[in-house]
C-alpha cells in the first residue's frame, strides 16, 4: 500500500516541477495573444531556463554564503509545497507531515530568505524590493491565512487533504463565504506572485520593480533556479485555488482509475485559469506602491467577512 | 521516581543557594579577569543541573517544603509542582546559554562595577527560582521584590549614563505599581483565618466579585511585569539600558516569572474562573501583541526593536491563556488544554530565541559599541558564527517552520480554529476578528525580523570600522549555540515538548491534550489525526532532500563556474552603503500604513533652505495620552502635600496631634 502512495507523491511532485514553467508560458503567451503579438510560444520559459543553467554565476564582491544558498533553499520549500497540495489526487503520504498553515509557512519561509537574499548584496534596488515584497506579504500572508480557515472550518480541518475530500462531496452545499474566500484568495494570488495589478512580472522599469527588484543580483544557474521556483510558486496558487474552490475530479485515496481523469480535468482547469489570469493582467493597470495595501486589506477584509459570514449563516456549533 | 534519594525540590533548592554563594564569592574576588569569568560558567552548570532537575519533576506529584526562616510564626513555604517545575526548566535553559555567553561578555571593565554585577547577576537568577518555588504569599513577595529590586541594579549597571539611569527609575516605578497591585491581590485573595499561604487560598470560598477582583489586581500586576498594555512602556527603555546578558535575561526569563504568577492566581489560586476574565485577557493580550509589532517595526535601535518584539509575544502568550479559560470556562477542558499548551509553548520558544537574540545584539556591541541600527551592516563577513546563530533565532521568531516559534503559533491557531464549537455565538463571532489580528501580527513580525537581521548583519557595513569587528569568543560562541540547539531541538521534537507540558496543563485544569499528542513522536496532533497534523522533521528532511538533490543534480549536470564582480543594481557605478536601506527607510511604509497608532513627529525642510535637514521622530502615542498626564496629576498632588511641609517641629506636632483628635473622635461616634 505505502509504496503505491510514496510513488503517487513523488509522481506528483515531478509532474507539478516538470509542468510548472509549461504554465507560465501559457499564461505569458494568453497575453501576448491578447495584445495582439505573436508570442514566444510555450515551452518558452524551459528555455530560458535552460540558458540559464548554461551561464556562469556573476556574484556580487559582497554577497555571502546566504546569497548563495537562498536559490536551492527556496527552490526546495516550493517543490515541498507541492508535495502537500493535492493537485491529482488525495492520495499524498506526504501530506500529514504539514496542514494548510504549514504550507503558508513553507511560503513564508521561502520569502523571507528571498528578502534576506535581496538585502545581501548592500544595493539600493536589493535592499528596496526586500522592503516592499515584505510588506506585500506582511498584508497577503494573513489574508491567505484566513482565506484557508474558512474550508477549514467547513471541514473541521486544516489537512488540505482532508478538506479537498470534504468540499468534493459537498456538491450541493452551497457555502456563501467560500465565495468571499475565493475573491480574497485570487487577489492575494495576484499579490504573491508578482502579477498585475500589485507587481508587473515584465518590469524592468527599476522604480516599480517589486519582486524583479529582489532577484536583481541573481545570475547563471541561481536564476534559472529562482525562476523556475517562481513558476512552481505560481503553480502551488493555481493548484491551491483549484483544490479548495473547484475541486472535482481530484482523485480520491484508492482511486487509481479516477487518475487520468484527474490529469485531464487538471490540464483543463490550468488552462482556462492561465488564460483567465492573462485577461486580468491584461485589463487592470497596476497600482502605485501605496495602493497596494489598499488592495490587500480588501482581501484581508473580504476574507474576515466570509469567516462571519461561514459563522452567521453557516451554523457549525 | 525509581530512587529513593533524589528528590528535585531541595535540590533546585540547593542551586538557588548555589547562585547565592557564587554570587557572594564574585563581590568578595579581586579583580582579577579569569577568576570573574569562571563564576558564570559554574552558573552556567547549575542552570543545565536545574533544568534537567526540574524536567524530572515535570510528571511527578508536588512536593512541599518548609523553610525554618521568615518572620516568627510565618515561616517560608515551598512547592515544587509541575506548572513551577515548567517554569525552572525554562530558567535553567535560558540560564545555561546567557551563563555562557556572560563569561565572555563580563570581562574586566566591561560595567561600571564587575564584582557587584556579578553579585547581582546570580542574586537575580536565585531569585528567580524563588519566585518559583514560593508557596506563600509573604515568600513570593519577598522573591518577587528582591527579583525586581535586583534587576533595576542590573539595569543600572553603567549609571554613569544620565539615560540609563532614568530608564532604571521608570523600571523600579512600574514594577513597584506592579508590585502593589500583586500585593493587594493576595490581601483579596486569603484564605479563612487570614491564611496567606497558597494552600489556604486555594480552599477559601469567594464571591465572584472578589475572585473578579484578584484576577484583575493580578492581570495588573503581572502585567506591569511581564509588559501588557499600557504598562509596557519601561521594556523598551530597560532592555537597551542593561546589559545584554541581563537584558536576555529579563526578556527571556524574568517577564515569564509574570506570566507564571499570572497562571499560578488565575489558574491554582482561583479554581472557578469566569468567561469575562478570558475575553479580557484575550482582548488585552492581541492588543498588545499588536502594539508590540507596530512599534517593533519603526524602532531604530536594534534593542528598543527586541523588546518591543517582547511585547508582542507576551501579548500572544497572554491571548493564548484568554483562549485557555474562556474554553475552560465553557467545558471544554480539551481545548483549554491546547490553548494553555500554546501559551507556554511559546513561553519557553521565547525565552529561548530571545535570549539568544540579545544575546547576539550584545556580541555585535562588544565589537562594534554600536546599538544603533542606522550605523550597523554587513555583520555576517566578519561575524559569521553570531550572524549564523541570530538567522536561526530570526527564522524561529518570525514563526517559521521547521523551527520552533512555529509550533507554537500554529497550536495557538488550531485552538483558534476550534473556538467556532464553543455555545456562546457573541464569543464565537470574536473568533474571527481574534485569529485576523493574530495573523497580522504574526506576518508584520516576520516583516520585523527581516528589517532586523537584514539591516544588521547583510548589505555592505555602514561604518568602515565594522569591516574589523571581531567575531564572539569561544564563551558567546557556547552560549549562542547552546540556545540555537534548544531553539532547533524544540522545533523539530515538538511533541516531545509538548509532552512535558501537558503535565503542567493536566496539574492546571483537571485534563491535559491526552493521548492526542502522547501516541507518536513524529507528527504533532493537537486534536485528531484527521483534524490536523505537522511533523517539523519530515519538512526538515524534505527541504533538506530536495535541496541537496537538486546540488548535486546542478553539480554534476552543469559547470558551476562563478566569477565575483562588483553588484549590478541597474547599471548604476556610484554605489556606496548609504544607498541601502536604512532601518528608518525598512519602517516607512509600515509607519505609513499604521500612521494613527504612532506619534509622529516631523522636520520637514523648506525648498529654499540651505542647508535642508529631515528629523522624523516616531514615538508611543500612549506615553503623551496616559503616562504624562498622570506624572501631571503626581505632581500636582505632590504640591498640595508639599504645602503641608514647612520643616519647623511644632508643625509637625500640631499635625500628629490632630491626627489623634481626629481618630478619638471617630472611636468615640463609632
Amino acid at each position: 500500500m505505502l509504496p503505491q502512495y510514496a510513488l503517487s507523491q513523488l509522481l506528483e511532485a515531478l509532474f507539478a516541477v516538470v509542468v510548472a514553467p509549461l504554465a507560465l508560458g501559457w499564461v505569458n503567451q494568453c497575453r501576448a495573444w491578447l495584445q495582439n503579438r505573436r508570442g514566444p510560444g510555450v515551452t518558452q520559459p524551459y528555455r530560458v531556463i535552460a540558458k540559464l543553467f548554461r551561464k556562469e554565476v556573476v556574484l556580487a564582491h559582497q554577497a555571502s554564503f546566504l546569497f548563495r544558498a537562498v536559490p536551492y533553499v527556496v527552490f526546495g520549500c516550493m517543490v515541498l509545497a507541492t508535495g502537500i497540495v493535492p493537485m491529482l489526487a488525495t492520495a499524498l503520504p506526504f501530506a500529514p507531515a504539514a496542514d494548510v498553515i504549514a504550507l503558508v509557512g513553507l511560503l513564508a519561509l521561502a520569502r523571507i530568505f528571498m528578502a534576506l537574499a535581496a538585502m545581501d548584496t548592500g544595493t539600493a534596488f536589493g535592499s528596496l524590493g526586500a522592503r516592499r515584497e515584505m510588506l506585500v506579504a506582511a498584508l497577503a500572508e494573513p489574508a491567505l491565512l484566513m482565506v484557508f480557515f474558512m474550508p477549514s472550518l467547513i471541514a473541521r480541518s486544516t489537512s488540505l487533504t482532508t478538506i479537498v475530500e470534504t468540499l468534493a462531496h459537498q456538491r450541493v452545499a452551497v457555502h456563501p463565504s467560500l465565495a468571499f474566500a475565493a475573491v480574497a484568495f485570487v487577489m492575494v494570488m495576484l499579490a504573491e506572485n508578482a502579477r498585475i495589478p500589485v507587481d508587473n512580472p515584465g518590469t524592468h522599469l527599476e522604480l516599480t520593480m517589486i519582486h524583479e527588484a529582489t532577484i536583481l543580483e541573481y545570475s547563471g544557474r541561481h536564476l534559472a533556479l529562482i525562476e523556475w521556483a517562481h513558476a512552481l510558486k505560481l503553480l502551488v496558487y493555481a493548484t491551491i485555488g483549484i483544490a479548495l474552490f473547484l475541486p472535482w475530479g481530484i482523485a480520491e485515496a484508492g482511486h487509481w482509475a479516477g487518475l487520468p481523469t484527474a490529469v485531464l480535468a487538471l490540464v483543463a482547469k490550468l488552462l482556462v485559469g492561465g488564460a483567465a489570469l492573462a485577461v486580468t493582467e491584461t485589463v487592470s493597470a497596476k497600482l502605485r506602491i501605496f495602493r497596494a495595501p489598499e488592495f490587500l486589506a480588501t482581501a484581508f477584509l473580504m476574507a474576515v467577512l466570509g469567516m462571519l459570514t461561514h459563522l452567521l449563516l453557516e451554523g457549525t456549533a | 521516581m525509581s530512587f529513593v534519594s533524589f528528590s528535585p525540590l531541595p535540590c533546585a533548592l540547593g542551586i538557588a543557594v548555589y547562585w547565592i554563594a557564587l554570587g557572594i564569592l564574585g563581590l568578595t574576588q579581586r579583580a582579577d579577569r579569569e577568576a570573574g569569568r569562571i563564576l558564570y560558567a559554574a552558573g552556567a552548570a547549575g542552570g543545565l543541573l536545574l533544568a534537567v532537575t526540574a524536567a524530572w519533576a515535570l510528571g511527578d506529584a508536588p512536593t512541599a517544603i518548609q523553610l525554618p526562616l521568615g518572620l516568627p510564626g510565618l515561616p517560608f513555604h515551598l512547592r515544587l509542582d509541575s506548572l513551577s517545575a515548567f517554569f525552572l526548566v525554562l530558567l535553567g535553559l535560558a540560564v545555561t546559554g546567557i551563563s555562557l555567553f556572560s563569561t565572555g561578555y563580563f570581562i574586566s571593565g566591561s560595567t561600571t562595577n564587575d564584582r557587584v554585577t556579578c553579585l547581582h547577576y546570580h542574586f537575580f537568577l536565585a531569585a528567580m527560582v524563588f519566585v518559583l518555588l514560593a508557596d506563600d504569599a509573604y515568600m513570593f513577595m519577598v522573591a518577587w521584590e528582591s527579583m525586581a529590586l535586583v534587576s533595576y541594579f542590573l539595569v543600572t549597571s553603567d549609571h554613569r549614563f544620565a539615560e540609563i539611569r532614568s530608564a532604571g527609575f521608570l523600571y523600579l516605578v512600574v514594577a513597584h505599581v506592579g508590585a502593589m497591585a500583586i500585593l493587594l491581590c493576595f490581601g483579596v485573595l486569603h484564605g479563612p483565618d487570614g491564611g496567606y499561604t497558597f494552600e489556604a487560598m486555594r480552599n477559601a470560598d469567594r464571591t465572584p466579585f472578589w475572585a473578579t477582583t484578584a484576577f484583575l489586581l493580578a492581570l495588573v500586576g503581572f502585567g506591569a511585569k511581564a509588559g501588557f498594555l499600557p504598562l509596557h512602556a519601561w521594556l523598551p527603555e530597560a532592555h537597551p539600558a542593561a546589559p545584554s546578558p541581563v537584558s536576555a535575561l529579563m526578556s527571556g526569563v524574568m517577564l515569564k516569572t509574570a506570566i507564571y504568577g499570572l497562571l499560578r492566581i488565575g489558574f491554582d489560586l482561583l479554581p472557578i474562573q469566569y468567561a469575562s476574565w478570558g475575553v479580557i485577557a484575550l482582548a488585552l493580550g492581541l492588543v498588545t501583541m499588536l502594539y508590540g509589532v507596530l512599534f517593533a517595526a519603526v524602532q531604530t535601535d536594534m534593542k528598543r526593536l527586541l523588546a518591543y518584539s517582547s511585547i508582542e509575544n507576551i501579548g500572544l502568550v497572554l491571548a493564548a491563556i484568554g483562549l485557555a479559560i474562556v474554553f475552560r470556562v465553557h467545558a471544554m477542558p480539551a481545548l483549554a488544554a491546547l490553548a494553555l499548551c500554546a501559551a507556554l509553548f511559546h513561553c519557553l520558544n521565547h525565552a529561548l530565541f530571545k535570549s539568544l537574540l540579545f544575546l547576539a545584539t550584545g556580541a555585535v556591541m562588544h565589537a562594534t559599541s554600536q546599538r544603533s541600527l542606522g550605523r550597523l551592516g554587513g555583520l555576517i563577513h566578519p561575524m559569521p558564527w553570531v550572524a549564523g546563530a541570530a538567522l536561526v533565532g530570526t527564522l524561529a521568531i518570525a514563526g517559521l517552520p521547521p523551527l520552533n516559534g512555529f509550533v507554537s503559533e500554529w497550536l495557538l491557531l488550531q485552538a483558534f480554529l476550534l473556538s467556532p464549537e464553543l455555545p456562546d455565538p457573541y464569543l464565537r463571532m470574536l473568533v474571527p476578528v481574534a485569529t485576523a489580528a493574530l495573523v497580522l501580527a504574526a506576518a508584520v513580525a516576520a516583516y520585523v525580523m527581516v528589517k532586523f537581521y537584514g539591516v544588521v548583519f547583510l548589505g555592505q557595513p555602514r561604518e568602515p570600522s565594522l569591516r574589523y569587528a571581531h567575531d564572539a569568543d569561544v564563551w558567546q560562541r557556547a552560549g549562542l549555540l547552546f540556545l540555537v540547539a534548544c531553539c532547533v531541538l524544540a522545533g523539530l521534537f515538538p511533541v516531545t515538548v509538548l509532552n512535558g507540558i501537558d503535565h503542567v496543563a493536566t496539574g492546571l485544569l483537571g485534563r491535559g491534550m491526552g493521548d492526542a499528542v502522547g501516541r507518536q513522536w513524529l507528527h504533532v496532533t493537537p486534536v485528531s489525526a484527521e483534524r490536523a497534523s505537522y511533523s517539523p522533521l519530515l519538512v526538515l528532511a524534505g527541504i533538506l532532500g530536495v535541496v541537496s538533490a537538486v546540488f548535486l543534480y546542478v553539480r554534476v549536470r552543469y559547470h558551476m563556474r562563478t566569477r565575483r564582480a562588483p553588484p549590478w543594481d541597474c547599471g548604476f557605478p556610484a554605489q556606496t552603503s548609504r544607498m541601502q536601506d536604512t532601518a528608518e527607510g525598512f519602517g516607512q511604509p509600515i509607519k505609513q500604513i499604521f500612521e494613527p497608532f504612532f506619534r509622529i513627529e516631523r522636520e520637514m525642510p523648506s525648498p529654499f533652505d540651505g542647508a535642508p535637514r529631515y528629523r522624523a521622530r516616531t514615538e508611543d502615542k500612549l506615553w503623551y495620552v496616559l503616562y504624562l498626564p498622570l506624572v501631571r496629576f503626581v505632581e500636582r498632588i505632590a504640591g498640595w502635600v508639599a504645602r503641608l511641609q514647612h520643616g519647623r517641629i511644632q508643625w509637625y506636632l500640631v499635625y500628629s496631634f490632630a491626627t489623634l483628635l481626629a481618630l478619638l473622635v471617630l472611636i468615640r461616634f463609632q
